[in-house]
């Protein structure tokens, strides 16, 4: 069962950036790529716990801030060291101008 | 080719193992470490790890190893290398017959000078027992007292704070971090560790450490003692080279490495924190980093070389420390910069870009609490390999994305 929940304007994720999610008590990084898609992922590095939206997007990779693990937010994959533990995708959805998410 | 053989199981060797194998090496890989664990990682050792972590923390579990087909032999040394022969000789006696071989020996902690034996009460940091010894020493109340202002002894310092631990650090030139690391850097970092209660003084020269049943002294030139429950001594490393400079390799600060890692026995390659390479983007100078970054790039380099590609160097030294909530990242070297300019982020946190005479960016240096500055240092990281000439006005404009930049 899918339960979408509202994050935010399509215009308050700037192309090719993420931001950070919170909801009920769970931490997300919400990502607009360079060809102006929507995506979602868990919001913690799966190498230390570190929000990734203060990492760099660069094309259809997240960053890590910490020490610059890489991961593909479009399928979540961990793309070598140091992390190696995939990161969740969450499914996202446009209406209206609003972006969602599914956190089921 | 059918045997590589990696000495050293530690950050480095261990990326260049998995790294053999994504390029699909099909042969046998045998990884060969003195210490008693899987490879770990060392930066936690001074930070977290000393606080909560009892097990060090893997690079890679077991299995990985196995799924992978990489043999790991721990708690054995190689005590020789036959070049001539392609052997090297285990201190179990065994002897491992290589078509091509990969020091990645690491460094150790440089001794205090003229102190000899086992001492319990003065102490080194690099290894997890090292870690476990130290920490045993850390109940509240107790008297620590650090040798050398660098990133160890700092990030030693605030973690023995957080355990309750009274500190004292003994720095021998005017400030602390003085290698590296901009002053006006380190003077946040003192002031922080100051607010949090740790002494630091700085010029002080040490002419002999003591170490009694009952606690360790620090006997300054001006006269002064210092008596601690424990003393940790932190002034830098020296690389481990005497495995290659009996077998003949040219050493030169570390095993000295080619653009491509290879050392001056064509079938040997050297790698992290034991080797010297010349630096790309700095006129090819030869540098030995320590850094834990490196030791990965240089890992997953040393593989692909291993097999045949010729790929040379090319990343931007990149390194970070952690102190109290407080992260310091430095991309590329500053030496010969002759402008700074100042980046505001947020409040407690800034970047200092460093430009050269060309105007070209050279090496970012940056420190707020938390992650705030590692984004603007990743992207300074990427100006400085594409050598970009900034804007300095615009690099100082908080508004300006530096992204928008890395094109100019
Ligand atoms: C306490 C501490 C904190 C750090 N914090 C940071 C940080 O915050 N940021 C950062 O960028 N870097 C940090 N570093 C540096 C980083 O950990 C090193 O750069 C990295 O570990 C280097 O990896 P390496 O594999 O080249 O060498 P090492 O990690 O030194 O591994 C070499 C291994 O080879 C083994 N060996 C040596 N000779 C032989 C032999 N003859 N036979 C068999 N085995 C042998 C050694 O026992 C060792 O296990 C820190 C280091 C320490 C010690
Ligand atoms: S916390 Fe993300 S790479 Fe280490």
């Amino acid at each position: 069962m899918s339960n979408w929940v509202e994050v935010c304007a399509t215009d308050e994720i700037d192309e090719e950036d993420v931001i950070r999610f919170d909801h009920a008590g769970r931490t997300f990084a919400v990502y607009r790529s360079p060809d102006d898609e929507f995506f979602a992922t868990d919001g913690l590095c799966t190498h230390e716990k570190i929000h990734l939206a203060e990492g760099l997007v660069m094309d259809d990779i997240i960053e890590c801030p910490k020490h610059n693990g890489r991961f593909s937010y479009k399928t979540g994959e961990a793309k070598g060291a140091p992390v190696c533990v995939n990161l969740k995708t969450y499914p996202v959805k446009i209406e209206g101008g609003t972006v969602f998410i599914s956190v089921a | 080719m059918s045997h590589i053989v990696i000495i050293g199981a530690g950050e480095c060797g261990a990326r260049a193992a998995f790294a053999l194998r994504e390029r699909n090496f099909e042969g046998q890989i045998t990884l060969v470490g003195a210490e008693e664990h899987l490879p770990y990682e060392r930066p936690p050792l001074s930070k977290d790890a000393l606080l909560n972590r009892l097990e060090p923390k893997l690079v890679s579990d077991a299995a990985r190893y196995a799924d992978a087909g990489i043999e790991v032999l721990t708690g054995l040394s190689v005590e020789s290398i036959d070049p001539a022969g392609k052997t090297a000789r285990l201190s179990d006696g065994e002897i491992l017959a290589y078509d091509r071989l990969l020091l990645t020996t690491g460094a150790r902690p440089r001794p205090f000078p003229g102190l000899s034996g086992a001492n319990h009460r003065i102490r080194t940091l690099r290894t997890h027992s090292d870690a476990v010894a130290i920490r045993a020493g850390l109940q509240p109340g107790a008297h620590l007292a650090i040798i050398g202002g660098g990133f160890i002894g700092l990030e030693l310092a605030a973690t023995a704070r957080k355990l309750g631990a009274r500190v004292t650090l003994v720095e021998g030139l005017p400030r602390i971090l003085s290698r590296g690391v901009p002053a006006e850097l380190s003077a946040v970092v003192a002031a922080r560790h100051k607010a949090e209660g740790v002494e630091i003084l700085c010029g002080v020269t040490i002419q002999e450490l003591s170490e009694g049943p009952d606690d360790a002294r620090i006997f300054t030139e001006d006269g002064r003692t210092i008596v601690a429950d424990l003393i940790v001594v932190g002034i830098g490393a020296v690389p481990n080279v005497e495995l290659a400079r009996d077998a003949g390799l040219v050493i030169d600060n570390g095993i000295a490495v080619d653009a491509h890692l290879r050392t001056s026995d064509p079938d040997i390659f050297a790698a992290g924190d034991c080797c010297s390479f010349p630096l790309p983007h700095y006129g090819g100078r030869r540098v030995r980093l320590e850094a834990w970054r490196n030791a990965q790039d240089q890992g997953t380099l040393a593989a692909a070389n291993l097999l045949g590609t010729e790929e040379a160097v090319s990343a931007v030294p990149w390194f970070w420390s952690d102190q109290y909530d407080l992260t310091l990242q430095i991309a590329g070297i500053a030496d010969g910069a002759t402008q700074a300019v100042w980046r505001h982020v947020a409040e407690d946190a800034f970047i200092l870009f460093h430009l050269d005479a060309d105007g070209r960016l050279i090496a970012a240096s940056g420190i707020g609490p938390g992650n705030s500055v590692a984004r603007d240092i990743r992207l300074a990281e990427m100006m400085i390999a594409a050598r970009v000439r900034p804007d300095p006005v615009a690099l100082a404009a908080p508004g300006t994305k530096l992204k928008t930049l890395l094109a100019a």
